[in-house]
């Protein structure tokens, strides 16, 4: 089906509750959804036989094997395909009539999915695995081929295209590309948020905002002006992008210690501040039209994983807000909170620090992409891809190659 | 080896507890009224009863150990059998061994379920952890969705049409009619059943089951003590049952009595076609297709032109689901897998309480249970004579 | 005590007019900011305690946080290097008396309308005492160029090539300090200082010399237009902070009327 175009609210109109789909995963089935939240599409696959398990098991169901969690092919065929008309689940009442099918998939099990109108029985389709409003992972089953934009994908994902965005800091490098990126893929409104206005964007050496962004006054290190900002515009945002970050070297034994109490400020408290303000009115409006509020977006520095050297203090402050992000994924939900780590970035910040580095455009790329697809965790640029990879096969491990290195 | 038969074994005894839409009385309360009707029928008292075998879906961390306390009973043999569909076949199965072994004497086979506004919704949701992953987050439609696709895969293998569903519906409804317990009462034509509300495509209303609250019973013990109690009883002739089979195949186009069906009917010492009634497991009018395909009345995929050709009805040339099975009368959870043999024994006695099937001596009753995921895992069947 | 008697009745009369020249704490207003390496000074940050709610029913009350240099604030003489080792140069150990004295105030309103940059001379300051006489000694030197009255960007005037504000040249303070002998030296713009001083010789003259003297500073003062030439009383007694290098605080003018 076409992606529904934006209509304006009926203002009269009763908003729809951002109720949740059912769920209650098991630990394959969590295991399922993480990977899906980064991308991936990966099933236990039996390390003796091959033989890939759907739904996930904890033996191999072929030859009682071990099971290790591998990419897999996404084709398939479809086997049987239903109608959903009635349902006993408040969510799913929302949004009957409900198109699932049997999807048989070339890796070798069977899985239920989400049909695409043309996934007719018979035929081949391609299977994506999307993270659902309850942040578990679902099939999608689209014609093998399909390109392009579809209200299945639609739903699955937080497209900033015809949303209503927020981007903390304009005054940041990360934030005035992803504010250009945003305009550039489409979105409705572009929010973007500057402190200290009394310094202007010449002073600080910066171009001029992008046509189609609206400046708004926001320090996410001021009570008032977070309160007045949610106040005027909360009901307007769809996509908070929290780009809101100071990196700044200094470790903990010798760092200049307002650093700390600045990051801290901003990263952390600003956070905190922002989501207490814009966070209820956000996920009221989760399940609000075709279009509802639907994302947010908090650049973490890979830091946070592992702090990196003479940057003790400033990933002391990550790693707050990284936890910080992580509760937000559950407190805020059905809002998908997305974590973007990132390598040092090419700033006037980290002059001393080899490439490669981040530069703004390919973090607003990615944030771009990752949204499309409504992914909960991505890295952006080399160093946070390397880290993250080490750190989610041996935390410990990836924190003393970092640390141990000088 | 060669299976031994159940010489010697039999069933009595049937009670069934009125079913009700909705009911504030606790599983507990069904599955002793359940009880208490068998004691009386038997006319035996608590201590004399020695066996016992429970199934239910509403008892919550309960099983059949803490009913043997709220019931007050001290059972030598116990069993809880948390089979669904399947659960009546298998308690008998067991219960039958454990009698002509002498385990036990006497085994009282007890279903019952509550049923509130909101149970059953609660009770898919958390059906198993397959279905919880993997199924119920596709519009969280319970079985619906998984009996839909299987219906609508057999449908384009077969050709069946939506009539031949409906024509299994409609003979159950007339069987219903008479059926002093059956909740639905309204009679139905296939012009109805075609016009009825869509729930899942292709099934509509009238092909799944109304969720109710319910109990059934009925007693397994050697044919001796049956005689010396002056019960009426039938014999069991034969008994199988399998669980997840054939797990290759891409969509659920057979159960697992086509593994062990030449076994029954060898068991048996009858062929199908020689049996008075069936009782199948209607939990959706698909599911009796494979079970008339599966227990060899017909070839795969042949259902539909088979049953064209059949009367379902109480009087017609093949009797099936003589009380309107669950389709009409409704699902009493874990009850829907005892209703056929509750049935069965009391046609086979000359009992009925609703259409009386003439010169009845033989019947099959089989049961499909607990979907999970994308099938029904279990399969059971019995032949039951006079 | 008949004298302090009358100061009494007259402010109740009317007859001395207190006015305020203090901004109002918020985190609107500017605060200095330094090149990005070094250290800053923490805006006016304002988080709510309780407003009779769950967190505290029948009160209302805020916690605040802000730097010694936020809004309208007070310079001690050991804020700057040439006045650290000054006898009682910190917040708390200035004599109490010292925060009341005379004032003198030099209006440079028309000349800073017209160049943002406009330094005050000592030819500027002599050219004054002709029309207002002699700046007395132990006065306040108060600089009024009305830039209390711009908001926000065009308050701070920072560009790329650094901040553009009124204030003195190194001569015209050595002046104050050394033949006029002043109690201190007052602005309405953020810093003493002229916005491009640190281009100056010595860099940030009103600090260098008036703090080496031990003398005071004020700035982000407002109102200095309602305050004759000469005459008025200012009352600015900072924070005791101990070892503070300043403070924000309430600055009052009495004025005869």
């Amino acid at each position: 089906m076409k992606v529904p175009p934006r209509r304006k609210k009926n203002p009269l109109a009763v908003t729809r509750l951002p109720l949740l789909p059912p769920a209650a995963p098991s630990r394959g089935a969590l295991k399922l959804a993480t990977l899906a939240g980064q991308g991936r599409f990966a099933l236990p696959v039996c390390t003796a036989c091959g033989a890939v398990s759907y739904p996930a098991r904890d033996v191999c169901g072929a030859c009682l094997g071990e099971l290790a969690w591998r990419d897999v092919a996404d084709g398939g065929t479809v086997l049987a395909r239903t109608v959903l008309r009635a349902s006993g689940d408040v969510y799913f009442r929302q949004r009957l009539p409900v198109r699932a099918g049997l999807v048989g998939m070339d890796a070798g099990p069977r899985t239920v999915a989400f049909l695409h109108e043309d996934a007719e029985p018979g035929t081949r389709v391609r299977l994506t695995l999307r993270l659902d409003k309850a942040d578990q992972a679902v099939m999608l089953a689209l014609p093998e081929g399909f390109a392009g934009e579809d209200a299945l994908l639609h739903a699955h994902g937080c497209s900033l295209r015809d949303r209503r965005v927020l981007v903390t800091d304009a005054r940041g490098s990360l934030g005035a590309a992803m504010a250009a990126r945003a305009v550039a893929a489409g979105a409705r409104e572009v929010f973007a948020g500057e402190a200290g206005t009394w310094t202007s964007r010449e002073a600080l050496g910066q171009s001029s905002l992008p046509e189609g962004v609206l400046p708004v006054p926001l320090d996410l290190t001021d009570e008032r002006s977070v309160r007045e900002f949610a106040a005027e515009f909360g009901g307007r945002v769809e996509i908070v992008i929290n780009t809101a970050m100071a990196p700044r070297p200094g470790s903990v034994t010798e760092g200049d210690p307002t650093r700390l109490r600045e990051a801290m400020e901003l990263e952390v408290f600003g956070t905190a501040r922002l989501a207490r303000m814009l966070g209820t009115a956000l996920r009221a409006r989760g399940a609000d039209g075709d279009y509802p509020a639907c994302a947010w977006v908090q650049a973490v520095s890979a830091d946070a994983l592992a702090p990196s050297p003479g940057y003790g203090a400033h990933a002391a402050a990550q790693a707050a807000a990284l936890s910080l992000a992580l509760s937000l994924r559950a407190e805020l939900r059905p809002i998908r909170v997305t974590t973007v780590f990132l390598g040092p970035l090419e700033d006037e910040w980290h002059q001393d620090v080899p490439p490669p580095k981040v530069a703004p455009r390919a973090f607003a790329d990615a944030v771009a992409a990752a949204l499309e697809r409504g992914l909960e965790e991505i890295a952006v640029g080399d160093v946070a891809r390397h880290l993250l990879e080490r750190w989610r096969e041996d935390p410990t491990l990836a924190i003393r190659e970092t640390t141990h290195t000088s | 080896m060669r299976r031994a038969g159940y010489d010697g074994v039999v069933l009595a005894c049937p009670i069934t507890v009125p079913y009700a839409r909705h009911s504030a009385r606790p599983a507990p309360w069904w599955i002793g009224r359940a009880l208490d009707g068998v004691l009386r029928a038997a006319g035996m008292q608590k201590p004399q009863l020695d066996g016992f075998a429970c199934s239910s879906f509403t008892l919550g961390t309960d099983s059949a150990v803490a009913i043997t306390q709220h019931l007050g009973i001290s059972p030598r043999w116990l069993d809880h059998v948390p089979m669904g569909g399947a659960s009546g076949l298998v308690a008998l199965r067991r219960a039958a061994r454990a009698v002509q072994a002498g385990d036990a004497d006497a085994v009282a086979v007890v279903a019952g379920d509550t049923n509130a506004p909101d149970s059953f919704r609660r009770l898919v949701s958390g059906f198993s952890r397959f279905s919880t992953d993997a199924v119920y987050p596709y519009g969280a439609g319970g079985p619906n969705l998984s009996f839909a696709l299987i219906t609508d895969a057999y449908m384009r293998r077969f050709g069946a049409r939506r009539e031949d569903f409906g024509r299994i519906c409609v003979a159950q409804r007339a069987n219903a009619l008479a059926y002093p317990y059956a909740l639905q009462k309204k009679p139905l034509g296939m012009a109805d059943y075609l016009a009825a509300r869509p729930i899942a495509d292709p099934l509509v209303l009238f092909d799944c089951v109304m969720p109710c609250a319910g109990a059934e019973a009925f007693l397994v013990l050697r044919e001796a003590d049956a005689r010396a109690a002056r019960l009426r009883y039938v014999h069991l002739a034969s008994a199988i049952e399998r669980h997840n089979a054939f797990p290759e195949d891409d969509v659920q186009l057979r159960g697992g009595w086509a593994a062990d069906a030449h076994e029954l009917w060898a068991m048996a010492g009858t062929p199908a076609d020689a049996v008075d009634i069936v009782e199948t497991y209607d939990d959706y009018p698909v599911i009796v297709m494979l079970q008339f395909e599966g227990l060899g009345f017909c070839a795969p995929g042949e259902a539909p032109s088979f049953l064209r050709g059949k009367d379902l009805t109480c009087s017609g040339d093949m009797p099936h689901n003589t009380s309107g099975g669950q389709l009409s009368v409704g699902q009493a959870g874990a009850a829907g897998g005892h209703l056929g043999i509750v049935e069965a024994i009391r046609q086979l006695t000359g009992a009925a309480l609703g259409v009386q099937v003439a010169k009845a001596s033989s019947a099959v009753v089989s049961g499909f249970g607990m979907i999970n995921y994308d099938r029904g895992l279990c399969s059971a069947a019995a032949v039951l004579t006079a | 005590m008949s004298m302090l008697a009358d100061f009494a009745a007259a402010i109740v009369s009317g007859k001395i007019k207190v006015i305020d020249l203090t901004q109002t704490l918020s985190p609107d207003f500017p605060t200095i900011q330094l090149p990005p390496e070094f250290g800053q000074c923490a805006p006016f940050r304002l988080e709510e305690v309780s407003r009779y709610d769950a967190k505290g029913p029948a009160w209302y009350w805020n916690n605040f946080s802000c730097g010694e240099h936020t809004g309208t604030h007070f310079d001690a003489p050991v804020h700057w290097i040439s006045g650290r080792d000054l006898p009682n140069n910190t917040t708390d150990t200035i004599e109490a008396k010292n925060f009341i004295a005379p004032a003198v105030v030099l209006d440079c309103s028309k000349e800073s309308a017209a160049n943002a940059d406009f330094t005050l001379t000592k030819a500027f300051i002599l050219e004054w005492e002709k029309k207002h006489g002699r700046i007395p000694a132990k006065a306040w030197a108060l600089l009024r160029t009305d830039w209390s009255k711009k908001k926000g960007a065009d308050y701070a005037n920072v560009k790329a090539d650094g901040a553009h504000t009124p204030g003195p040249d190194p001569e015209a303070v050595e002046f104050l300090v050394k033949e006029r002998d002043v109690f201190g030296f007052g602005t309405e713009t953020i810093g003493t200082d002229a916005g491009q001083a640190p281009h100056f010789t010595p860099p940030f003259p009103a600090h260098f010399f008036m703090h080496g003297a031990g003398r005071y500073g004020l700035q982000c003062l407002c109102n200095l237009d309602r305050l004759p030439p000469t005459g008025a009383v200012i009352i600015s007694p900072p924070l005791k902070i101990v070892g503070g290098s300043g403070s924000p605080l309430r600055v009052l003018a009495l004025v005869s009327s």
